[in-house]
């Protein structure tokens, strides 16, 4: 099939065949990044701008090797703070970059809604790395990967996401592209930071963690904010680690082989027992690889490639 | 430009066949006016032929009372860019309106006799009779009270620190039994503003997809629920000003029927649009209160219906566009209103049944009236007269670019309504729509 979006702005909507398509073609140039010299002429005049208002380290890397890896040419744009403190209107930022003749922008903002706000202001095409509370769709895609990898098929996958649902646009694309592909989800964490609205989407929700590992065959373990502790969203980190907190005990008692995921970067000893984090659950850094080719495959298919076919026969 | 200086002075005017509305009567029925010297002469049968003085045929028009709208943003003093007394008086005019009150909540408030003299001194010449509410307290701070009396002198017709609600029950409380002695209304913003801390949209279904931090409708219904109480201690007036949600109205409902003196106003979008009109991150869907969910939107039409809300008003909020052209997180909230009002009434609940035609003109003319002790509103011989004449089945399309208002922050661009403004009277000057 041919891939007809113009931008990647959420999963929310996408089809199961949109993404087995950006999943297979993630999978051609995951092989590319195993050859000697691991990179493609795919975007050779291509120009892409990193446009990244919220700090950013693994992202903003991923993408800048995804880009450098298909040979497009790229610039960094960070700002602390956008239009939300003054200073020049994101607008205005945008339709300067745009005079600069680029053909795509990846936007990292701090409001969700800024990469489809960004739709309105120019002609290049726009990929969300992340919006406010709302999505991060390329991280959606890279967990469904990084599962697809290891389970083969994600139909009928029990996948739980545990923590702070509210406030994580991890969260939002993860439920989005799971149930597209057919996997369960389940969200878990204290009920200040499962939204009231939550069983709109269709998943399970678990307020006590032993359910959901009981259920899970997959745990996508969330960070957790520090900072949510002040608006009284949670009493104190200690109490978020024993009963949200995951160890390997806990694991153990429920006598199932779980995979864990994490979206870094992680709170050693809060959200995840530290060595739990690099033991053999954990396939957090098969996701970061993922990353970088999953991010590959999107920015190859909004420039108008055709899928993985195509690039085996270049 | 100033609309109100094309208008024209005549000293007798005869409106042949109108179909004259009456919403203290609630009548309508096929009669012709005449106004003489900028009084309400007669409504029967004048032959035309015989009449000294300008003749205008309506030919089955509506002709009411000059339209009120109790609830407008008019940013002078502070906002000039946005909007003035001059430019909001135009859009009144569009919209229908002989009468507005334009809120406190300018740079400086009107919490000082001088601002409230500025704005009168301001509409004065204007074809729209400018109405000022006053602060409750002293910079809109909610900590003193601002000089009532001499405000109410100036021409305050009522108190609100809109924006915000009075902050403590304490103050409230003061205020209230305070504005007795000047037998005005306390209008109130009803918003725990705790609640709604960085929320930018209702919270529910659709905050939570599009991850837009919420604001509950508790927080509204927690300060309706404190103001009503308050309101019974002291036994003052209160009125509610934008009510939105399901809740709210049913408290204000069970108020009514406990005989507390309380009465509440809805908007034309709280009526009309939910939450999903934020789903593309319009900023011109952000206002506050938000936009609520289909079952708000059901409540607003029922308290319409049943009479719970007494009036229509537009809670009118220009903003300049570059304010609005901003992630929807940034944007400010609210939309203007008085060119679109009259329409979406009568395509949203006249057309649609859930009020006769003089319910309707009610709502937006005797009702706030009353609640403001305004001597506008009715169709009484020999006083003075304000008329609004318009077509109730001619269709429209919605054109921001049209509007007179200086700014152009609405979410009804392109909309077909039906309903159009013909002309307005007041002051002894007719203006008709060119």
């Amino acid at each position: 099939m041919d891939f007809k979006r113009k931008h990647l702005l959420e999963l929310k909507g996408s089809t199961r065949e949109e993404i087995s398509l950006i999943l297979d073609t993630a999978e051609s140039f995951k092989e590319v990044l195993t050859r000697p010299i691991p990179k493609v002429p795919t975007l050779r005049g291509k120009t892409v701008v990193n446009l990244f208002f919220e700090s950013s380290t693994r992202t903003r890397i991923s993408f800048e090797l995804a880009e450098k890896r298909l040979s497009a040419d790229s610039v960094n744009f960070t700002a602390s703070g956008s239009s939300l403190s003054k200073g020049e209107t994101l607008r205005d930022t945008a339709r300067n970059i745009e005079a600069m003749k680029i053909d795509m922008v990846v936007i990292r903002h701090c409001a969700a809604g800024a990469p489809h706000f960004l739709t309105q202001c120019v002609e290049a095409s726009i990929i969300n790395a992340g919006d406010g509370q709302h999505e991060h769709p390329t991280q959606g895609l890279l967990d469904l990967m990084t599962l697809r990898d290891k389970f083969k098929t994600l139909e009928g996958l029990n996948v739980a996401i545990i923590g702070d649902i509210a406030h994580s646009r991890v969260a939002r694309s993860n439920i989005y592209g799971l149930q597209a592909m057919g996997a369960k989800v389940a969200l878990c964490g204290p009920p200040t930071l499962i939204p009231l609205e939550a069983q709109d989407w269709g998943t399970e929700i678990f307020l006590k963690l032993d359910e959901a590992l009981e259920w899970a065959n997959v745990l996508n373990v969330l960070r957790l904010q520090l900072e949510r502790q002040q608006r009284g969203l949670f009493p104190s980190i200690r109490e978020y680690h024993r009963l949200y907190g995951i160890t390997r005990q806990r694991l153990e008692q429920c006598k199932k082989e779980v995979t864990i995921l994490h979206p870094g970067p992680i709170n050693r000893g809060v959200e995840i027992e530290s060595e739990l984090a690099d033991s053999e659950y954990s396939l957090i850094l098969n996701q970061v690889t993922n990353g970088v080719a999953v991010r590959m495959a999107v920015l190859y298919l909004l420039s108008g490639g055709k899928g993985s076919e195509e690039l085996e026969a270049e | 430009m100033n609309l109100s200086a094309t208008a024209q002075s005549f000293d007798r005017i005869l409106f042949k066949n109108a179909l004259v509305v009456d919403p203290e009567k609630l009548s309508q029925e096929r009669r012709d006016v005449v106004v003489e010297n900028g009084a309400l002469k007669e409504i029967g049968k004048v032959t035309a032929g015989h009449f000294n003085g300008k003749v205008i045929d309506l030919n089955g028009l509506v002709l009411c009372p000059g339209l009120i709208d109790m609830h407008v943003h008019l940013r002078e003093p502070g906002r000039e860019d946005e909007e003035t007394v001059e430019s909001g008086a135009g859009a009144a005019m569009m919209g229908g309106f002989t009468s507005v009150c334009p809120m406190p909540n300018t740079d400086p408030p009107a919490d000082k006799a001088e601002v409230v003299e500025f704005l009168k001194k301001r509409g004065q010449d204007l074809l729209v009779d400018v109405f000022p509410i006053a602060a409750v307290t002293k910079g809109r701070a909610g900590e003193e009270l601002t000089e009532m009396g001499e405000l109410a002198e100036a021409g305050a017709v009522a108190f609100s620190d809109d924006g915000d609600p009075v902050a403590t029950a304490e103050i409230l409380r003061r205020a209230m039994e305070y504005a007795r002695l000047f037998d005005v209304p306390i209008i109130e913003h009803c918003e725990d503003k705790a609640l709604t801390r960085n929320g930018a949209m209702h919270e529910g279904v659709v905050s939570t997809q599009l991850g837009l931090p919420g604001m509950p409708g508790i927080a509204e219904e927690i300060i309706v629920a404190r103001d009503i109480q308050v309101a019974e201690f002291t036994k003052s007036r209160l009125h509610i000003a934008h009510i939105s949600t399901a809740g709210a109205v049913e408290l204000i409902r069970r108020a009514k029927q406990r005989g507390i003196r309380v009465t509440c106003e809805v908007t034309p979008h709280h009526f009309t649009l939910t939450h999903e009109a934020v789903r593309t991150y319009d900023t011109n869907a952000k206002m506050n209160p938000p936009l609520r969910r289909p079952l708000d939107v059901e409540a607003m039409i029922a308290g319409l219906r049943d009479g719970t809300i007494d009036v229509i008003a537009t809670d009118h909020a220009p903003h300049a566009i570059e304010e609005k052209e901003v992630e929807f997180q940034a944007a400010p909230f609210g939309i203007v209103g008085l060119e679109t009002a009259l329409g979406l009434v009568l395509t949203r609940l006249v057309d649609t049944g859930v009020l006769t035609l003089p319910q309707a003109i009610a709502k937006m003319t005797n009702n706030p009236a009353a609640i403001l002790k305004l001597d506008r509103g009715r169709l009484k011989i020999g006083a003075s007269a304000a008329l609004t004449i318009f077509d109730a089945g001619a269709r429209w399309r919605v054109d921001k670019n049209a509007f007179k208002s200086k700014s152009k922050n609405t979410p009804f661009h392109g909309w077909e309504l039906k309903g159009r403004v013909f002309g307005i009277y007041n002051k002894g000057r007719w203006w008709q729509r060119t």
